[in-house]
């Protein structure tokens, strides 16, 4: 029902908005100086490194973070997507759609 | 709760136990102890799974980090330059360590600043506040 409300008129913005950012992206409070204090953004990519690519664009330095200069995800945080940790679903060659949910979390260890 | 803290890590060794206390306004709320990944005498790493479980309980509760507590096996309970490193990662937070290389519980609380300078706390403070906790059970 409810597509049929947009196909007379104008597609609302965030219609479009949703359409071309779909993945929602929780941000630990340390990584917030990168997102203008936002505890969540949203991004697009079909994996979670093009994901990690869309959102650097945008916030600046925040893939630096979490990718090692090898091109590998840090230990020193946990990626999940849609609750599940993905250094058990290929890193970050995760696969994405639209809807999925990403979390970042600081990883807590020590020796 | 420092009780319970001793206890985890007596049950745990000889690999080294590690878990939370939360907080709200500075205040101890509860301690949740955590599974440590690595299961071993040298180190600790959070579950992730159930971190994201504990973390998301926290965010719901209101709740924040207050402390994060482990235990040393074979040395001092002291931080470690890994525990250094790592601290960097839980701004804020307390770290509560406890050696269980001996009989003698050693029991002490550091905070450690952003450019690794430790700092040695009083458990005493802590335990006052853990007292305050447990008159309301």
């Amino acid at each position: 029902m409810a597509p049929h409300l947009f196909q007379s008129g104008q597609p609302f913005p965030s219609e479009r908005h949703h359409t071309a950012m779909a993945i929602e992206v929780r941000i630990p409070t340390i990584l917030r100086t990168y997102t203008d204090g936002a505890k969540q953004v949203e991004g697009s990519g079909d994996s979670l490194g093009s994901l990690l690519t869309d959102l650097d664009e945008r916030h600046n330095g925040l893939k630096g973070r979490l990718v090692t200069t090898e091109g590998n995800l840090h230990r020193f945080v946990n990626v999940y997507v849609n609750d599940e940790d993905v250094r058990f679903l290929g890193g970050l060659d995760t696969p994405l759609k639209d809807g999925d949910a990403v979390t970042v979390l600081p990883a807590v260890a020590g020796g | 709760m420092i009780e319970q803290v001793l206890a985890h890590a007596r049950r745990d060794h000889p690999d080294e136990c590690c878990g939370i206390v939360t907080g709200s306004g500075g205040e101890p709320v509860r301690l949740v102890e955590m599974t440590n990944a690595d299961r071993s005498p040298t180190g600790f790493t959070f579950d992730p799974a159930e971190q994201l479980t504990v973390w998301r309980e926290m965010d719901d509760r209101d709740e924040d980090l207050l402390v994060v507590y482990h235990s040393h096996t074979m040395t001092e309970a002291y931080p470690s330059r890994t525990d250094v490193r790592w601290s960097a990662n839980t701004p804020g937070a307390h770290w509560l360590l406890v050696s269980t290389r001996d009989e003698t519980d050693e029991v002490r609380s550091y905070t450690i600043a952003e450019d690794g300078t430790i700092t040695e706390e009083d458990v005493q403070v802590t335990e006052a506040h853990v007292t305050e906790v447990d008159s309301t059970d």
